[in-house]
């Protein structure tokens, strides 16, 4: 695995996600794939005894996308515009793969100031079936609390 | 001009908008009810150890929540009393001493002025007692819960309490020793309205349906049984809304959506069952069945007025929010168990908070949503001056959580306090 095909692996999952096409998305995750968002004042912990934002196993990411696709998860109808910058991709381990990225997420939405979310990602990626998917990836945000960004209601 | 009109006879209730948009209201309410009031600082279980400090925002005032060498809680006034800077500007930590970096005046953990540098240069009569740390008038704490008040001829906590303690304790009873502990991980969020309007969210029933429509959908999906509502209710479970006095106000809810402490749900898992029966097996040991069925078998939602909020549902949350304009407000949220949970009833209710609340929950973010709607709305406040307020109105007796008795009582008290 070289860095350029987990760097083309991670621009086309943003791209899915900017274009809110959230099931090609969930294809891309494991059948046992996590997402978290750790708490602001705590990046670095385990949602077992820790306050996160968002700590989803796969059902609750499924369950998740459900929930955004329906026009009544009013923080996100109409959905946010997205923009996704990915940077700085580095593979730390390979077995498991283990990979960081930088990454500002610009959000819009009508009559609303434009929201920066910016921070790395920790991919957790496995091999199956001869293609790359996501087993866990988290989102650490730089902010030191979430203050003027608000809530995180769409998949960071 | 009144901005609440209360006429039962007449089944009128009404809040003018102006409440919430305009600004010398809101600074008028810095006065009246913040400096008034009994406000919700932090938890004693925040602080650990001897000098463990927290520094936050209470009241509009910069302060340090911390504890001296001999283990007991001290609030102090983030100011230093020469040029006045913030003399602690981490988030949290352990201290010995607090030292203001701008020119260099420190203070020890009880607050009195330790040094000052090149002192002898200050006249004679310079008495470095007359400098420590500013206090609140009044701090005390009810059950772990720590309060200030800068009005030093305010009524006690216990009074200012009042009916509101029977509802802190069915929170405290869920812990077997009585000590319920703040877990690590703080959820801090502007919203971008008026502070009251998350008083009324934080335990008006009344939009679930509409707004939480996904929420409800998704425990429906996960297995979670859901009577069809009868008698008028509008949701799965019978619900009431309750005035508590001096402003504090409740739902209090047949529980219907599961509870860590102790109604499993198919949500938690099947591996969790054996533990949460155990946790109800020693609730009802402790303190019998009828007891035990009222602390695990009901939910509430509990406004201490003015700011603080204990919504024991899905999880126990604390909240509080201080307004930081008229239309903003910067929340705080924890969640709280009990201390000597295990791993697996902890992870249990850490991922059941994370259903409902919190910024990137299933329900938070469409509450702020809704706020924010709004507030934006109320900007038509001159053209429509008045919400209407009379759900249940004119009912006799019990009035439901979807009824607005409970949102009345804030305003009632929010409008005396305001009006003298």
């Amino acid at each position: 695995m070289t860095r350029q095909e987990v760097e083309a692996f991670l621009y086309e999952e943003a791209a899915l996600l900017d274009a809110w096409k959230l099931d090609e998305w969930l294809a891309l995750l494991t059948a046992d794939a996590y997402y978290r968002v750790p708490s602001n004042d705590r990046p670095e912990s385990d949602p077992g005894g820790t306050l996160f934002t968002i700590a989803d196993d796969i059902a609750r990411i499924r369950s998740r996308v459900a929930r955004l696709k329906d026009r009544n998860a009013h923080a996100e109808f109409p959905p946010s515009r997205t923009r996704r910058l990915i940077t700085n991709v580095r593979i730390v381990e390979r077995q498991p793969l283990r990979v960081e990225a930088n990454f500002a997420v610009y959000r819009y939405r009508s009559n609303d100031d434009a929201r920066q979310y910016v921070g790395r990602y920790r991919y957790l990626l496995r091999k199956e079936d001869g293609r790359l998917k996501i087993a866990g990836r988290e989102a650490i945000l730089d902010a030191m609390e979430l203050a003027s960004l608000g809530a995180v209601s769409f998949i960071l | 001009m009144r901005l609440v009109v209360n006429e039962p006879q007449a089944f009128r209730f009404e809040v003018n908008r102006a409440a919430l948009v305009d600004p010398a209201i809101h600074d008028l309410e810095q006065r009246r009810i913040f400096d008034r009031c009994w406000i919700y600082v932090g938890h004693e279980s925040e602080l650990a150890a001897p000098g463990d400090f927290k520094t936050r925002l209470v009241a509009g005032r910069p302060l340090i929540f911390c504890r001296n060498g001999e283990n007991q809680v001290r609030v102090f006034l983030n100011t230093c009393r020469h040029r006045g800077s913030l003399v602690c500007r981490s988030r949290e930590g352990n201290a010995e001493r607090y030292t203001c970096f701008y020119h260099g005046w420190t203070y020890d953990r009880d607050g009195g002025l330790y040094a000052v540098p090149g002192q002898s240069a200050y006249p004679p009569g310079f008495d470095k007692k007359q400098f420590s740390l500013k206090q609140p008038p009044k701090v005390d704490a009810y059950r772990g819960f720590v309060f200030l008040n800068f009005d030093a001829d305010a009524v006690s906590l216990d009074e200012y309490l009042g009916n509101a303690k029977e509802y802190i304790d069915l929170v405290i009873d869920q812990s077997p020793s009585g000590e319920m502990q703040v877990i690590q991980g703080t959820q801090e969020y502007d919203i971008r309205a008026n502070w009251k309007l998350l008083v009324e969210n934080s335990f008006d029933d009344y939009h679930l349906l509409s707004t939480h429509s996904t929420w409800l959908d998704y425990l429906k999906n996960s297995g979670v049984e859901m009577k069809r509502p009868e008698n008028g209710h509008m949701l799965p479970a019978h619900g009431v809304g309750k005035d508590l006095g001096n402003g504090h106000a409740t739902t209090d809810n047949v529980n219907f959506r599961g509870r860590p402490v102790a109604r499993w749900i198919p949500i938690y898992g099947e591996a969790a069952k054996p533990e949460l029966e155990k946790i109800r097996a020693e609730l009802v040991a402790r303190l019998g069945e009828a007891r035990a069925a009222r602390v695990a078998d009901t939910n509430r939602n509990l406004i201490v007025f003015p700011n603080l909020v204990l919504a024991d549902g899905s999880s126990v949350t604390i909240r509080t929010f201080q307004p930081l304009s008229a239309d903003r407000m910067r929340v705080t949220a924890w969640a709280l168990g009990p201390k000597e949970e295990s791993a697996t009833a902890r992870a249990v209710r850490l991922d059941s908070f994370l259903t409902f609340y919190g910024p990137g929950g299933f329900a938070t973010p469409d509450d702020i949503a809704a706020l924010e709607s709004v507030q934006q709305g109320l900007a038509a406040y001159r053209e429509v001056p008045w919400s209407p307020m009379s759900r249940g109105m004119a009912k006799e007796g019990e009035q439901l959580n979807t009824d607005e008795l409970h949102l009345r009582a804030f305003w009632i008290q929010w409008d005396n306090l305001m009006s003298r």
